[in-house]
């Protein structure tokens, strides 16, 4: 441990070293590498320059964050954590375990967080009671996407049952369309999975299987049920799904190869960059059932030394959740904002339907956090769950042997 | 003075890497060990919490496919490159016309790395764009060849890859021993009127036998270590079918935040190492002896 606490004692020189120059400093750890997301991180970027701060970019990419998540562990390790890092979920009370979160009550006491953001939104952003995050956007991934085109030629409208659903796959199977695009990745089985759960069980059942991983909820003839679904989706998608990735499958149903897609709506940047239009080209749902399945990316905020640093996290967290900053980044996300008193004039008409579900649902009790996204469990639960939901799909495997796989799963994953 | 640094000078030298061995690997597998036995998740913790890890890992249905998966593999990927290999050399060794560029051809995959070859092969393998698109586009509609996307068949596509570019690099080394064969006792055993198959089966190929453990120490590692083929293929699906014990421990460390698992899986992998190697060197290191 000597030499820990020598890097740490350097650590601290340099820092203090630096301390001389002035103004609000931040260094950014984020995975928002690519096209649209990065257009998105700029505008922080700017805010942030104009504001008088000095911001250090460290986009690291690939694996969904994992190779973040990694250079981060080296990072925290080695004494030296980044000012802000993008982080979300369960992911950010595991940091906050290992003790190395800061708190920013005072901004989100000033900013009057509480009154803005969803309750359930909210708590995701606090560690034992301090603020330790500051939410940037709110993803709904229980979204059903649809060819317009292929629907009204088949007379079919967009389901609100899952039996709805099924009716209209066997109709457009028969016509030789194929239902549904999906593509055979294990987080992609989770997602679908998810919505089904949520469509077939309810918003109580979901949270009780999903969020609070009840044994007797896991392996109940409810759970038996949404396995049964997945079984029948199963024979909606192509034969060459395996390993495909999910912008091909929006490509598929973009194209007219396929009629729906299961995805949250990141799925609508690509329609959106296609020219398609929202209502006319491509139809936006909620997949079958209420409820609302969030997936809220956030900053959380490292214990750093300097005031300067200091400084630089309140000002990162106070722009994050402003109101203008919100608009601009989730317009080119194609996501919501997570503050609920944000004008949604330039947005499209799938935002509006998502941002009514959300503050219906949070009022309702059914504004759930998607397992699939890592927002309910953490990394082990999740991922057990996962596996076992990707090995009944890509298998012959009973729902009956599913669903004891998957309390037996849950159980050892601890 | 050149006495004590003709004593002392070679150790001076080796000293460095004598202590960068010691620690990055004797140091670092000791880590692994002591971490695997605690509850360690995102950041390593130091708290012994006892085997609990190993019957995490034992009681999970992942790790039991990815060690069947790594037995499945492993076996056929070592028999089948050795017997392709012995076999592509026993032909190149018939003195035939422009060997060397048709060695050079055989050789040639090995200088590919594992990604490119994955690659190539999900290309090929993929029912919808690769050889089972082709053939029924040539009018046999009902022709199938689903093994990539089929659970049950996905691990042999890693074997078929894997074989592909390996059994070139065992050919070489069969060859050269193939060479080392004394000239002299195939010519006696000519003019004995001995048949050229009974030639190699009873004279050449058991004096190989050194080639044929160095061959099988090699593809053994190869294939228990095996990650990158397996990303680049099928990245473990369809489901889990098929994970290897590197891809699990890769999942457990990386995506999952469960480093103590993964070091517990890290250790068993090493075990399954060194169960294969430490015959090998025990019989390398007595036979020196004698």
């Amino acid at each position: 441990m000597k030499f820990t606490a020598y890097a740490a004692v350097s650590a601290l020189a340099l820092i203090t070293g630096n301390a001389a120059l002035a103004g609000p400093e931040a260094e950014v750890l984020h995975y928002w590498t690519s096209g649209g997301e990065a257009k998105s991180v700029a505008v922080l970027q700017q805010e942030f320059a104009a504001n008088g701060g000095t911001w250090t970019d460290m986009p690291v990419a690939g694996g969904g964050g994992d190779a973040a998540m990694t250079a981060l562990r080296a990072r925290v390790l080695s004494g030296n954590a980044p000012t802000a890092v993008q982080l979300k979920g369960p992911a950010i009370q595991e940091w906050y375990e290992e003790g190395v979160l800061a708190d920013i009550s005072n901004v989100a006491n000033t900013e009057g967080w509480d009154k803005v953001l969803p309750a359930s939104i909210a708590n995701h952003m606090k560690c034992e009671g301090t603020w330790c995050a500051a939410p940037v956007n709110v993803h709904r991934v229980d979204w059903i996407w649809a060819n317009a085109e292929i629907l009204a030629a088949n007379g079919i409208e967009m389901p609100t049952t899952w039996d709805e659903f099924n009716a209209a796959s066997e109709k457009l199977a028969a016509a030789g369309i194929t239902p549904l695009a999906h593509g055979g990745q294990a987080w992609q089985d989770a997602t679908v999975f998810e919505a089904v759960v949520l469509g077939i069980g309810g918003p109580e059942f979901f949270q009780k299987a999903l969020v609070d991983l009840d044994p007797d909820t896991l392996t109940s003839d409810t759970m038996k049920a949404a396995f049964d679904q997945m079984r029948t989706l199963r024979g909606y998608v192509d034969s060459n799904f395996s390993g495909r990735d999910w912008n091909l499958a929006t490509a598929m149903v973009m194209n007219g190869e396929a009629a729906f897609q299961i995805m949250g709506d990141w799925a609508k940047g690509e329609f959106l960059a296609a020219g398609k239009e929202p209502g006319k080209d491509f139809l936006c749902a909620s997949t079958p059932g209420e409820g609302f399945l969030y997936n809220v990316d956030s900053f959380a905020m490292f214990e750093v030394d300097g005031d300067d640093k200091r400084a630089g996290q309140d000002l990162l967290a106070k722009l994050v959740v402003g109101p203008g900053f919100q608009e601009t980044f989730n317009l080119n996300k194609g996501s919501i904002p997570a503050r609920t008193d944000v004008g949604l004039d330039k947005f499209d008409s799938c935002a509006h339907l998502s941002a009514q579900d959300m503050n219906a649902s949070s009022e309702g009790g059914s504004l759930l956090p998607s397992y699939a996204h890592g927002m309910a469990l953490r990394g082990a639960q999740a991922g057990a769950i996962t596996d076992v939901v990707t090995a009944h799909f890509n298998s012959d495997m009973s729902s009956a042997d599913a669903v004891q796989m998957l309390s037996d799963a849950v159980a050892n994953s601890y | 003075m050149s006495d004590w640094l003709e004593t002392h000078l070679p150790k001076a030298v080796l000293a460095p890497s004598f202590i960068a061995i010691m620690l990055f690997v004797y140091g670092f597998i000791g880590w692994t060990a002591w971490v695997s036995f605690t509850r360690s998740k995102l950041l390593p913790r130091y708290e012994l919490k006892g085997t609990v890890q190993y019957e995490k890992l034992f009681a999970s249905p992942r790790w039991d496919t990815a060690m069947d998966n790594l037995f499945v593999f492993g076996t056929l990927f070592i028999v089948i490159a050795m017997l392709l290999g012995l076999l592509l050399a026993i032909f190149l060794d018939q003195k035939v016309r422009s060997e060397g560029v048709i060695r050079t051809i055989y050789l040639y995959p090995m200088a590919l790395s594992m990604i490119v070859t994955g690659t190539a092969w999900k290309w090929i393998l993929n029912p919808g764009l690769g050889l089972e698109n082709m053939v029924r586009g040539w009018g046999f509609e009902t022709f199938t060849f689903d093994w990539l996307v089929n659970p049950d068949f996905a691990i042999y596509t890693v074997v078929l890859a894997g074989v592909w570019q390996s059994s070139g690099f065992v050919m070489a080394l069969f060859l050269a021993g193939l060479r080392s064969v004394d000239e002299e006792i195939i010519k006696a055993a000519q003019v004995d009127g001995i048949p050229t198959w009974r030639i190699y089966s009873a004279i050449i190929i058991p004096s190989m036998a050194p080639i044929f453990l160095s061959a099988f120490i090699v593809l053994a590692h190869l294939a228990i270590k095996s990650f990158d083929l397996v990303i680049a293929l099928t990245g473990g699906g369809p489901g889990y079918s098929t994970d290897l014990p590197a891809t699990y421990m890769y999942a457990m460390a990386f995506s999952r935040g469960d480093i103590g698992q993964a070091a517990s899986s890290a250790m068993i992998m090493m075990m399954v190492v060194f169960a294969i190697v430490v015959p090998y060197l025990y019989s390398e290191l007595r036979a020196k002896h004698d």
